[in-house]
């Protein structure tokens, strides 16, 4: 019997099936992979959370957000946080990766809605300066917020190390110093299950009946407000969905790393995770996944300029816009592609 | 006394804000484009002056017109090679190609200038006014950006109002299809835009590193983003606007460090920021539009 | 069709990418067998964006000392320096990249946090590393193959604290300091801790961060206000640059004292050297020094790159000779492994006493950070002059 399914569904499942396989093929090859691009494929998990994450906002619900690193932020510090306070309790790290992610998730989706009751009100332009001023109120924050643990629990302050730990006690987060000395326990199976969960939530959520709902509004708001839909609810289900997954994107990519700061998480970062959504479309989820892994690896790539490196990335960007968006350009590539010219023949 | 000696600091950061966002609001009301690319043009222009001032030792007048001609030139070659070919794309596509810019230009001037700070020479002295037995200090540099401002944005607002390219410039802001119908050249009126923009960068530039004297290839960006929010804050595309966001910006930064705490200046910025936007959506002088099924 | 074309243009590079990645693993493991004649030295350093100047000049010391001691035969290095933007995210990008390379030593990284994420890193890898300039407790905290050529920040804010206490230089202390930066941020926490011990006042304590760092009107209104009669600058001399313009067009003239990140501020192109009169800081480097060996560093760093060296790039020379005078103690040679060489550096560089630009007599404790003097200097006429 041949199965019938319709076209999104097998977008979807094409999609499963090129993050399996790449998965697969990396695990294969690991052995001889170089440890440049080892080193590589958590962050790439990270940025690939990241940008499925965004494309939820821009390409799904069709907002502009130009603050999705601050959620990244709020995840990182909170999950790696839960994860060090926790590392007695739980002393088996994948369980404890877990909990981190899901302690990061569940912050960023809170600090999603709080975010997003003012933000949602506005649209456009307006909206995304909002968000980068989110951002950057976020990152300000953790520049200047301490916090440690002792044996009376958690102890916060702000401005200053005022937090005056019993003995035996840690600072966790050390104000502008971030966080120090974190043990590096995401690994890249854990960033493969974590895209798929995102990829499962996202494709779940776009083909309910909220998801269509949401693109309902993205195309036109006052139409679908007119037939009944409660616009602001469904905004803020896709938004705090999106915030949420950026969390556990930033747990994932800080617990990575022997250290993090804030001023990683700053808008060059939104720019960055933005800038993966445009090129692979929006809306196009397969795309972001591309996009983000081609432009993570692309400048590591170009070592081999040396100085140039960067001015060679920005030529490549630049061009790689142009012949993807403009007409002329893109029917002269065309004519080289395998596909027109057997439809030219037929 | 340190109350007035506050607010003119504010005005006077506020007054280089106001013009870096003068350009972002004309670019973004006529190409309905965010210019992620004009903080880079700026910095561009610091350092034509800087040469054209320091090394080639012509009158610091001649190497703001120099800074300005190149600038304008760059803004056009820009314009003509990576916004026109997206004039049909999505102003998303448009965003990113205009990053794709200013990591282009930030890391040219890296090459060609290298990383290390230039002290700039300000172009109108170091002299300063003081008043009540000098308890009140005005630098030359405050004077002279504070007028730039205020004769840019009135000059802007004449030239939009009153001449033909200046209309031209208004229909294609309102629509781009009917003004093309009604014989209007939009590709060139876009293109005038963009030259007007970049000189007004330059002179940005140059007013900026007067006042506040370290170049280095990444000068510009950060003004960039707060010349944005800015224009934003004015209302994006009113040119009254940006000046009034600019001042008011540099004016709320200053009291925020000198009242709340240096250390949460940003916080605050954009903290009042989210809540003008959230009593006045358009920004404070911007147009609402009443958007029509 | 557009998506289409775009997921195709995309899946291209990412092959391409693939392709190149997997094309250049190929060459080090060939590499560092058969050109065994020379150590592979390595380091990442942010070459390009806002931090570049520190990068390029530890990169340009350091190729000098190479170049330097392959000329005189003996032990032969190879150097390779890659860019990490500072970021610890590429740092770690970066070092993976050299190691694919072949690196057996490690210059570690130039700033203190990106530094922090590959001392991680060598320290896992067994690979022995010195950075000539991250100077956070943290980057050499329970890493016994990791090691310092500068101060550590916490050295810096105390030994700075007790010299103004001891010179009596100022009762009324304000401080400046960047609040999103590590190495401010230690030395600031550290000064103020000794202050209060040795009975200084703070009078007055205010930060600038990445965003706003142009205009300093207000944090120098408030120290003026206060009274503070000597200011504190723990921060790198571009802004305090501004810092000085400022205060002289307020009309206020405080003693200045800053931190090894101050020196560099007199070869600004375009600085008004009679804005620093007066202005103390303590560094182990100076470019205007009698001494033979810097005049040499500093008449070929002026001919090769046009620009008098700063402290990063002799903190990057003397690395590289620390490096030579430790392989030549130990006999080690070029064929051997990462992991060996690592063992003989601990032994060596936690037992010799090594002489250099920097310094005289410097020494190294289990930790990995360096035990030298900084010297008090003062600016006079435009030219640093010793305080002793």
């Amino acid at each position: 019997m041949k199965l019938k399914l319709n076209k999104t569904t097998r977008k979807n499942f094409a999609t499963y099936g090129v993050v399996i396989l790449a998965y697969v093929l990396l695990q294969v090859m690991k052995g001889s992979l170089s440890s440049s691009l080892k080193g590589m494929l958590v962050p790439i998990c990270a940025y690939v959370v990241m940008a499925i994450s965004l494309n939820l906002t821009v390409g799904i619900l069709g907002e502009l957000s130009l603050g999705h690193a601050g959620f990244m932020s709020v995840g990182a510090f909170t999950g790696v946080t839960a994860a060090i306070a926790l590392q007695n309790v739980i002393p088996a790290a994948p369980l404890r990766l877990a909990v981190g992610l899901a302690v990061g998730a569940a912050f960023a989706g809170i600090a999603g809605f709080l975010i997003g009751i003012p933000v949602l009100r506005l649209n456009g332009d307006y909206l995304a300066i909002v968000t980068l001023a989110f951002g950057e109120i976020i990152k300000s924050i953790f520049n200047n917020l301490y916090v440690g643990i002792d044996k009376n629990g958690m102890q916060f302050s702000l401005l200053s190390d005022k937090t005056n730990l019993a003995e035996g006690g840690k600072l966790i987060i050390e104000g502008p110093m971030g966080i120090g000395g974190i043990q590096k326990i995401s690994t890249f199976t854990a960033g493969f299950i974590l895209v798929m969960i995102t990829l499962i939530i996202v494709f779940n959520l776009v083909n309910s009946r909220a998801g269509r709902a949401i693109m309902a509004i993205r195309d036109n708001h006052i139409a679908a407000e007119s037939i009944g839909l409660h616009v602001t609810h469904y905004k803020m289900m896709a938004f705090v969905t999106s915030a949420a997954l950026a969390g556990a994107a930033g747990t994932l990519f800080a617990m990575n790393y022997s250290t993090i700061m804030a001023n990683k998480f700053d808008f060059n970062t939104s720019i960055l995770v933005l800038v993966f959504v445009v090129l692979g479309g929006q809306g196009n989820m397969l795309g972001s996944i591309v996009a983000a892994a081609a432009l993570t690896v692309l400048p590591e790539m170009l070592r081999t300029f040396a100085d140039y490196r960067m001015l060679v990335y920005a030529i490549v960007l630049i061009l790689v816009m142009l012949t993807t968006n403009n007409a002329t350009l893109r029917s002269w590539f065309s004519r080289f592609s395998l596909k027109n010219r057997e439809k030219e023949a037929a | 006394m340190t109350f007035l000696n506050f607010l003119i600091s504010g005005i006077s950061l506020g007054s280089i804000y106001a013009i870096i966002a003068l350009g972002y609001t004309m670019v973004y009301g006529i190409a309905k484009m965010l210019n992620f690319a004009h903080g880079d043009v700026i910095m561009v222009g610091a350092y034509i002056c800087f040469y054209a001032v320091s090394r080639f030792s012509l009158p610091p007048l001649a190497g703001v017109v120099l800074a300005m001609l190149v600038c304008t030139v760059l803004g056009m070659l820009v314009e003509r090679l990576a916004y026109k070919p997206l004039r049909a794309a999505p102003s998303l596509a448009v965003l990113i190609t205009a990053i794709g810019v200013s990591y282009f230009l930030q890391n040219t001037a890296l090459l060609l200038w290298s990383s290390n700070p230039k002290v700039f020479p300000s172009v109108v002295g170091n002299g300063k006014i003081e008043m009540f037995g000098g308890q009140l200090t005005i630098s030359h540099v405050t004077i002279v950006t504070i007028a730039a401002c205020v004769i840019i944005m009135l000059a802007l607002t004449w030239f939009t109002g009153n001449t033909r390219m200046g209309k031209a410039m208004r229909a294609c802001s309102e629509d781009k299809g009917a003004a093309q119908l009604m014989g209007i050249n939009v590709n060139a009126t876009i293109s005038m835009t963009f030259a007007i923009g970049s000189g007004l960068a330059a002179i940005a530039g140059v007013l900026l590193c007067s006042a506040y004297p370290t170049l280095v290839p990444t000068t510009g960006s950060m003004p960039g983003i707060k010349a944005f929010t800015a224009a934003v804050f004015g209302g994006i595309g009113s040119i009254p606007g940006a000046l009034l966001g600019g001042l008011l910006l540099g004016v709320i930064e200053i009291f925020a460090k000198a009242y709340i705490s240096t250390q949460l200046s940003d916080a605050v910025v954009f903290a009042v920021l989210i809540v003008v936007l959230l009593v006045k959506p358009a920004g404070l002088l911007g147009k609402q539009i009443h958007e029509k099924v | 069709m557009k998506k289409k074309f775009a997921c195709l243009a995309m899946a291209m590079i990412m092959v391409l990418s693939l392709a190149a990645c997997g094309g250049k693993e190929e060459a080090p493991s060939s590499g560092s067998e058969s050109g065994a004649a020379a150590f592979m030295l390595g380091g990442t350093g942010p070459l390009t964006g806002g931090a570049a100047i520190y990068g390029n000049a530890a990169k340009n010391g350091a190729q000098i000392a190479v170049d330097e001691i392959n000329a005189m035969g003996g032990i032969q290095f190879e150097l390779k320096y890659e860019d990490d933007t500072h970021d610890p995210e590429k740092a770690v990008n970066a070092y993976n990249a050299l190691k694919d390379w072949g690196m057996q030593i490690s210059l570690g990284s130039v700033t203190s946090k990106p530094c922090e994420a590959t001392a991680a890193e060598t320290y896992a890898d067994r690979i022995f590393a010195l950075t000539p300039s991250a100077s956070s407790t943290a980057t050499t905290e329970g890493k016994d193959n990791m090691f310092q050529m500068c101060f550590m920040d916490p050295n810096q804010g105390s030994a700075s604290a007790q010299y103004i206490a001891d010179k009596t230089l100022g009762t009324k202390i304000a401080i400046i300091w960047k609040n999103d930066d590590v190495y401010s941020k230690g030395i600031h926490d550290t000064f103020t801790a000794k202050a209060a011990e040795l009975g200084l006042e703070i009078v007055s304590d205010t930060t600038f961060a990445d965003g706003n760092d142009t205009d300093f009107s207000v944090q120098l209104s408030d120290a003026q206000k206060a009274g503070a009669d000597l200011v504190f600058l723990p921060m790198y001399y571009q802004p305090a640059s501004l810092i000085f313009a400022q205060a002289s067009n307020m009309g206020y003239a405080p003693k200045w004292f800053g931190v090894d990140g101050m020196d560099g501020i007199l070869t600004m192109e375009g600085f008004d050297a009679a804005l620093a009169e007066g202005v103390m800081l303590l560094t182990p480097f100076n470019a205007d020094s009698d001494d033979e060996a810097t005049k040499a560093f500093v008449a070929e760093y002026q001919k090769r790159f046009n620009e008098i060296p700063n402290q990063f790039a002799a903190d990057g020379y003397d690395c590289v000779y620390a490096y030579k005078q430790a392989l030549e103690a130990a006999g080690a040679t070029p064929d051997m492994s990462a992991e060996e060489l690592c063992g003989l550096m601990i032994e060596q560089f936690t037992s010799m006493t090594f002489n250099g630009l920097t310094g005289d007599g410097m020494t190294w404790d289990a930790s990995g950070a360096v035990s030298k003097s900084p010297k008090g200097m003062v600016i006079e006429n435009g030219a640093y002059v010793g305080l002793d």
